[in-house]
């Protein structure tokens, strides 16, 4: 019981969390699921500003790989006033899911938009990260109950 | 420390770190599905996290080790710490975890110390254990079976030498798992490759020796700044010129320059005050991807040059404070090349 104990409390601080990375397994093949993902993004109010194509990088560089994308998206006025007042945000700008292959199914990840509040300690800043936190679960939510 | 003082402790403990009772209905596979399926698939069959559904591994471990794993996860090895779930949530999961299993769940190990020692132990890990588990115990490298290993590999060796390993294994576990073997995984029979009862013991008391060391390496601080930032006496076109010459110099693909709103405004609206430049070494962004293919949250590489007023920036993440959603040692020493060429980009480009 002790060992336990003396365990948990020294594990207390130094524990990464759960919730930091929002992570689904969708069971859809990538181009179903690719094309799911930016249908829920936009069913969330938010503009798709661009998908990067990491595989087509890496293969021609002649590496192997499965199909692997970026999905970046946000709320244009939104982002165009945050950053306004908060150009320390852009680098966090615009949000996006990574979205890869694993065999049939499809992997779907981000960063907690929430987490973000522990680099911004702003009351407003924090109620827009928390928004976009909602909003980021709603979209895997969406896409992990399609099936 | 009194025994009638241990609830208080252990409430207070719950009470931090958002430890609440379930609710009624309580399902172990709806709960693994959210929760654990995205890392070790729905059937358990492993993906970016080990496999689970192997029968000889279920019918090692007891539930206080299933347990104890879900709530502290492996530090510095990707699993997380769900310290979000309820206990009678993580009670669920376990239970949807023996349920791939035939046989009903085992007996409790039990938690007194196995006697050995450590000095001989520590000869015999060398010897038979250190290929796989790294000499300190770190364990292999990469993540589950995704990725950085062929599917066809069937488990990665964990890390004996962490945390939250050595506070969720009882020794009687360990000493078992040695004895037996795991069918389906490369660990073999100790007891089938001649050793005695006696080596066994050593090896777990060396194995537990480890808590009394530092471990080999643990999750990245979290005191780094979120960005990294210069200010640029040039003006925003120049500094753009001179990121781009130090991408060059860097030997790192010029992918594409673009305003942050281009894909949002209108053609020809965009905004140049906040341009970003996108740019990728791929010979590294794979051996990234070998080590967390998780990794793409840092893709591609880019830099903003902002232009507020009469001042200009240069700006970009710091992976060395990202690294640490991760979870993932090896992902920070690849994060601290990336911090040091993102740094050498800024300078260069403000120079």
């Amino acid at each position: 019981m002790r060992r336990w104990l003396i365990a948990l409390l020294v594990l207390w601080t130094g524990t990464v969390g759960a919730d930091e990375l929002i992570m689904a397994r969708v069971t859809q093949s990538f181009p179903e699921a690719m094309n799911n993902l930016q249908q829920t993004i936009r069913e969330q109010g938010y503009v798709v500003s661009r998908v990067q194509r990491v595989d087509i990088g890496l293969t021609t560089s002649g590496f192997q790989t499965a199909e692997y994308r970026l999905v970046f998206f946000g709320k244009p006025e939104e982002i165009r006033q945050l950053t306004a007042r908060h150009p320390e945000l852009i680098p966090y700008l615009p949000l996006e899911i990574v979205i890869f292959a694993e065999g049939d199914d499809s992997i779907i990840l981000a960063a907690s938009p929430a987490k973000l509040a522990e680099f911004y300690p702003d009351p407003e800043l924090g109620r827009q990260f928390s928004r976009w936190d909602r909003d980021l679960r709603a979209i895997f939510d969406a896409m992990t109950t399609a099936h | 420390m009194t025994v009638h003082r241990f609830p208080a402790l252990l409430f207070l403990f719950a009470a931090a770190s958002g430890v609440q009772a379930a609710g009624p209905g309580t399902d172990g596979a709806h709960l693994y599905r959210r929760h654990c399926s995205a890392c070790h698939g729905h059937d358990g069959t492993g993906g970016v996290g080990v496999p689970l559904a192997l029968p000889a591994f279920l019918a090692s471990v007891d539930d206080p080790y299933l347990n104890r794993t879900i709530r502290l996860g492996r530090p510095g090895r990707v699993m997380p710490a769900f310290t979000q779930l309820a206990d009678a949530e993580v009670a669920a999961i376990v239970q949807h975890l023996r349920s791939w299993s035939p046989q009903p769940a085992m007996a409790n190990h039990a938690r007194q110390p196995v006697r050995g020692n450590v000095t001989r132990g520590q000869v015999l890990f060398a010897r038979h254990c250190a290929t796989c588990h790294g000499a300190r115990g770190e364990g292999g490298h990469g993540t589950g079976v995704t990725f950085s290993r062929p599917r066809s590999a069937p488990i990665l060796a964990p890390a004996l030498n962490n945390r939250g390993f050595l506070a969720a294994a009882s020794d009687a576990m360990i000493k078992t798992t040695l004895m037996h073997g795991r069918d389906g995984t490369p660990m073999q029979s100790f007891l089938k490759q001649g050793l005695r009862e006696r080596d066994i013991n050593d090896i777990v008391a060396y194995v537990r020796a480890f808590e009394r060391q530092p471990p080999p390496a643990d999750a990245a601080p979290d005191k780094e700044p979120p960005i990294l930032v210069r200010d640029s006496s040039y003006s925003l076109e120049e500094t753009l010129e001179k990121l781009k010459t130090a991408i060059a110099a860097a030997n790192m693909r010029l992918i594409r320059v673009q305003t942050l709103d281009q894909g949002f405004a209108a053609e020809g609206r965009e905004n140049p005050d906040q341009t970003i430049v996108y740019s990728c070494d791929f010979r590294f962004l794979n051996e990234a991807l070998q080590v967390d293919p998780r990794v793409g949250l840092f893709l591609p590489c880019r830099v903003t040059v902002v232009r507020h007023g009469d001042r200009v920036q240069v700006m970009s993440i710091n992976p060395k404070r990202l690294s640490r959603v991760f979870n993932n040692v090896e992902l920070d020493r690849l994060c601290d090349q990336m911090y040091d060429v993102y740094v050498n980009l800024l300078e260069e480009s403000v120079l």
